[in-house]
C-alpha cells in the first residue's frame, strides 16, 4: 500500500511540524508514504468563496499529483471534504471519482483503513477536542449533537490509546470556531467572537491543549490565544498521536 | 422598509460592540436549542420524523399546482373566499380592498412572517387603516419601530429591562419596571380592549390542508383564535409553499415544529380553521411572492420547505452572535440567506457568505433541508451573476492561477512565500483584519516541502 501525502498549503507553510508528524505517524505504522512535491492549494478558498469554477486547474494538478496512489491522506478534514465534494476532470469522471473515494483524513485513515488499535504514544496532559465542523459534519468524524443517533468519535477513540493523556469535556461539544475560509477575514467580528467563545470553554473545563483535526480552526483559535498571552496550546492530533516524550 | 445600507458584516460588527449584550443574546438562544435537543432525543423514531416530514414536502413541491386547486375548491366548498396574490404589492391591494368594502379602519393582525415579508403594516397605516400586532413579541417590536429579528421570537434580541422602557415610554408603565410578568399584564390588558373592538383579524398560517380545505394557526398565546373568534371579518395569508397534501400528516408536522422551534412537544394553541361562523366572512389569501420563482431553481427549491421553526437559527453560532436584524432581510439566520437572495440577489448578495458552513441548521432542521450547501451552491451563483465585490474577483483569479501552477515559482519556498501573501486568511501584515484581534501564526524556519527534500529521498525513505 502507498500514501500519498496531501500537505495542504497552509500547512506546508505554516506547520510543518503537523505535516511531519503525519508522515512520521504513518511510517511507524509501516505504510509506505510518498510526498509529491508539486501540490500547492486544492482550491477549497476559492471554491467556498463561490469561484469554484476557477478551481479547475487546482483539480487538474491534484490529480496528476495523486491519481495513482492506493490512498490519499491529509492532516485536514476540511481540505479532504473539499477534495472529496469538488474534485471533478470533465474530460476523465471516471478518474476524478476514483481518486476522490481514494482521499482520507488522517484520523479516518487510521480507525477505518488501517484499523488502528494501540499506538505507542505518551501525552500526559488535559487535552481538551476542538471538533472541525467539515470532520464532523462533512465526514462524520463523531456523532453530530444535533441527532438523535448512538454516539461515537474516531478521534475519541485513537487519543484514548495515548498514554497520560486525560481527555475534558466541554460544555458545547461540537460548536464551530468561526475560522470559515475567508469568513475569518471578511466576517472579522463575528468570527473573532467565535473564536473567543470557543477558548473559553476549554479554558473553563481546564484544558491545557486544544487538540483538532483541522489546522485552520487550530491556526485561527492560537491567533486568539497567543494575542491573549494564554498558557493553553493549539496542537494538531497528529503531534500528539506521534508523541513520546 | 429602509434601504440596508450596510451589510451583514457591518451590521454583525455593531453588535459585536456590546459583548456581554452578545454573550447574553448566543445564551438565550443555545438554551433553546438545548431544549430542542433534550426534546427530539425524548422520541426514538426523531429522525424518521424528519425523514418523512421532508419527504411529504417534497411531493408538496412536486405536486404544488394541483395541490392549490383542491385547496382552492375545498376552501370554496367551505364557504370560504379565495384570492390569490403574484406579489407583495397585490396581497396587500386585497386585504386592503375586504376591509375598504366592509369600511373597517381598524385591524388586528397574529404572527404572520409573509405579511412582514410583504409590509403590510405599513401599507394599511397609509392608508388609513389601524394595524395592532397581538403576538407579543411581534407587539412589542411593533411598538419599538423595528421589523422582528427571529421567526419565531421577534424580540429576542431584547433584554427585559429594554421592554421594560419601551413599554414606559408608549403604555405609560412605570419607569424601571422590567418583571416579564407584570408587562405581560399589562400588554394583555391593552391587546384585550383590541381583541373586543376590532372587527376583522388576520392571521398567517402554519399548515393549510389540500384534502379538507381547512388550515392550522400554531400559537401560545391563543392570540390568534381570541382574534378570530371575536371578527366579523377573518383574514388569512398564507405563501403558496404552505400546503400538505393530507390531514394525516399534521401529525408529522406537529410533532416536529414545536420541539424544533421551542422544545416543547406541541404549540400550547393548534387552531384548525375550516368554515366562516354564521354572520362571519372568511378570506385567504394565497400569495406566491418570488416563491414559484424559487422552485424553479433545481438547487434551492428544497428551502420552499421550511416550516418556519426558527431551530436554524438557535442553533447557528454566527447568528446568535450577530443578532438577527444584521442580515436586513424579514426572515434571518440560515433559512433566511437561502430564500432573501432569490428576492433580491443585489441586495442579499451578502447573506449567503455570512456562514462559515458549519452545517448545523441542516442537522436540526425539521424537514432536513440542506441548508449550508444551499449557502454554498447561493455563492457560486452570486459570483458568477457578477454580484461579487470586483476587487475580490481580481483576487481569487490571481490566486487560481498561481495555486495552481507550481511550475510559475520554481521552489518551493517562493510557493509558500505566495500563500503567505495572498490566501485572504494568512495575509501577513498588520492591515489584514485577521491582525486585529488574532496572532499570525510564527512563520517556521522550513516549510515541510523544504524538509522533506532535506530529509526524506525521492521514495520515501529515510535520510536521516
Ligand atoms: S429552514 Fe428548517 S430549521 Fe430553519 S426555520 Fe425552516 S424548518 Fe426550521
Amino acid at each position: 500500500m502507498t500514501v500519498g501525502l496531501f500537505i495542504p498549503c497552509y500547512v506546508n507553510q505554516f506547520y510543518p511540524q503537523a505535516a511531519i508528524a503525519t508522515l512520521q505517524l504513518l511510517q511507524k505504522l509501516g505504510v509506505e508514504v510518498v510526498y509529491p512535491p508539486r501540490q500547492t492549494c486544492c482550491g477549497q478558498p476559492m471554491a467556498n468563496s463561490g469561484f469554484e469554477h476557477l478551481t479547475q486547474d487546482c483539480n487538474r494538478l491534484f490529480l496528476e499529483n495523486f491519481s495513482e496512489f492506493d490512498y490519499i491522506v491529509a492532516p485536514s478534514a476540511s481540505c479532504v471534504l473539499h477534495v472529496k465534494q469538488h474534485l471533478h476532470a470533465p474530460t476523465n469522471p471516471a478518474l476524478a471519482e476514483r481518486t476522490r473515494s481514494r482521499v482520507y483524513e488522517l484520523v479516518e485513515f487510521l480507525t477505518d483503513v488501517l484499523k488502528v488499535e494501540n499506538l505507542a504514544a505518551r501525552f500526559p496532559h488535559k487535552v481538551g477536542i476542538h471538533q472541525s465542523c467539515h470532520g464532523l459534519r462533512g465526514l462524520y468524524l463523531a456523532q453530530m449533537s444535533e441527532l438523535n443517533a448512538s454516539p461515537f468519535s474516531k478521534p475519541v477513540q485513537l487519543l484514548n490509546m495515548v498514554d497520560g493523556l486525560e481527555l475534558v469535556d466541554l460544555d458545547r461539544p461540537d460548536e464551530c470556531c468561526g475560522f470559515g475560509g475567508t469568513f475569518c477575514v471578511a466576517e472579522e467580528a463575528v468570527s473573532v467572537k467565535m473564536g473567543k467563545d470557543r477558548v473559553t470553554d476549554h479554558v473553563k473545563n481546564g484544558a491545557e491543549y486544544i487538540t483538532s483535526v483541522d489546522l485552520s480552526c487550530l491556526m485561527h483559535l492560537e491567533g486568539i490565544l497567543h494575542r491573549n498571552k494564554s498558557a493553553i496550546k493549539a496542537v494538531h492530533i497528529a503531534e500528539i498521536l506521534n508523541a513520546t516524550v | 422598509m429602509e434601504k440596508a445600507t450596510k451589510d451583514h458584516a457591518a451590521l454583525a460588527e455593531a453588535f459585536n460592540q456590546d459583548e456581554e449584550h452578545v454573550n447574553w443574546h448566543d445564551g438565550a438562544l443555545w438554551w433553546i436549542r438545548q431544549k430542542r435537543d433534550i426534546a427530539a432525543k425524548n422520541i426514538p423514531e426523531w429522525e424518521q420524523l424528519r425523514e418523512t416530514a421532508s419527504r411529504i414536502k417534497s411531493n408538496v413541491l412536486s405536486n404544488l399546482h394541483d395541490y392549490l386547486l383542491e385547496f382552492e375548491a375545498n376552501l370554496t366548498k367551505n364557504g370560504v373566499t379565495v384570492h390569490w396574490a403574484a406579489d407583495a404589492e397585490e396581497h396587500n391591494r386585497i386585504v386592503y380592498s375586504i376591509l375598504k368594502a366592509k369600511e373597517i379602519t381598524q385591524m388586528i393582525k397574529s404572527k404572520s412572517m409573509l405579511t412582514e415579508e410583504c409590509h403590510l403594516n405599513e401599507y394599511l397605516i397609509e392608508r388609513g387603516i389601524d394595524v395592532i400586532n397581538s403576538d407579543l413579541g411581534e407587539y412589542i417590536q411593533q411598538l419599538d419601530n423595528e421589523p422582528p429579528s427571529h421567526i419565531v421570537l421577534p424580540c429576542i434580541h431584547k433584554r427585559k429591562e429594554e421592554i421594560g422602557e419601551i413599554f414606559h415610554e408608549h403604555l405609560g408603565t412605570e419607569k424601571g419596571v422590567s418583571d416579564p410578568t407584570t408587562l405581560t399584564r399589562f400588554a394583555r390588558w391593552h391587546l384585550r380592549d383590541a381583541f373586543i373592538s376590532r372587527r376583522a383579524a388576520l392571521t398567517g398560517v402554519n399548515f393549510a390542508v389540500a384534502e379538507t380545505g381547512e388550515y392550522v394557526v400554531c400559537t401560545n398565546e391563543g392570540n390568534a383564535d381570541m382574534g378570530a373568534h371575536l371578527s366579523d371579518i377573518q383574514i388569512a395569508s398564507m405563501g403558496i409553499e404552505k400546503i400538505i397534501p393530507k390531514k394525516e400528516h399534521l401529525g408529522v408536522f406537529l410533532r416536529l415544529l414545536a420541539r424544533s422551534a421551542t422544545g416543547q412537544p406541541i404549540t400550547i394553541y393548534s387552531s384548525h380553521f375550516k368554515k366562516p361562523r354564521p354572520g362571519q366572512e372568511m378570506h385567504l389569501v394565497l400569495v406566491d411572492l418570488g416563491r414559484s420563482r424559487q422552485l424553479g431553481r433545481p438547487d434551492f427549491r428544497d428551502s420552499l420547505k421550511c416550516i418556519k421553526c426558527g431551530a436554524c437559527m438557535n442553533t447557528c453560532p454566527v447568528y446568535r452572535k450577530s443578532g438577527g436584524l444584521s442580515y436586513h432581510n424579514t426572515i434571518s439566520g440560515p433559512i433566511g440567506a437561502i430564500l432573501a437572495p432569490n428576492l433580491d440577489m443585489k441586495r442579499h448578495a451578502d447573506l449567503p457568505f455570512a456562514s462559515t458552513l458549519c452545517g448545523s441548521c441542516s442537522n436540526v432542521c425539521p424537514v432536513k433541508i440542506n441548508i449550508h450547501d444551499q449557502l454554498y451552491q447561493w455563492r457560486q451563483v452570486i459570483v458568477q451573476e457578477g454580484y461579487a465585490a470586483n476587487t475580490k474577483v481580481l483576487g481569487m483569479k490571481a490566486m487560481a492561477w498561481t495555486l495552481s501552477s507550481p511550475g510559475s515559482y520554481s521552489t518551493i519556498g517562493r510557493a509558500g512565500r505566495w500563500v503567505l501573501n495572498n490566501i485572504p486568511f494568512a495575509v501577513n501584515n498588520k492591515f489584514n483584519p485577521w491582525y486585529k484581534q488574532r496572532e499570525m501564526p510564527d512563520g517556521p524556519k522550513e516549510s515541510f516541502g523544504e524538509w522533506y527534500a532535506k530529509n526524506q529521498g525521492d521514495n520515501g525513505s529515510e535520510k536521516v
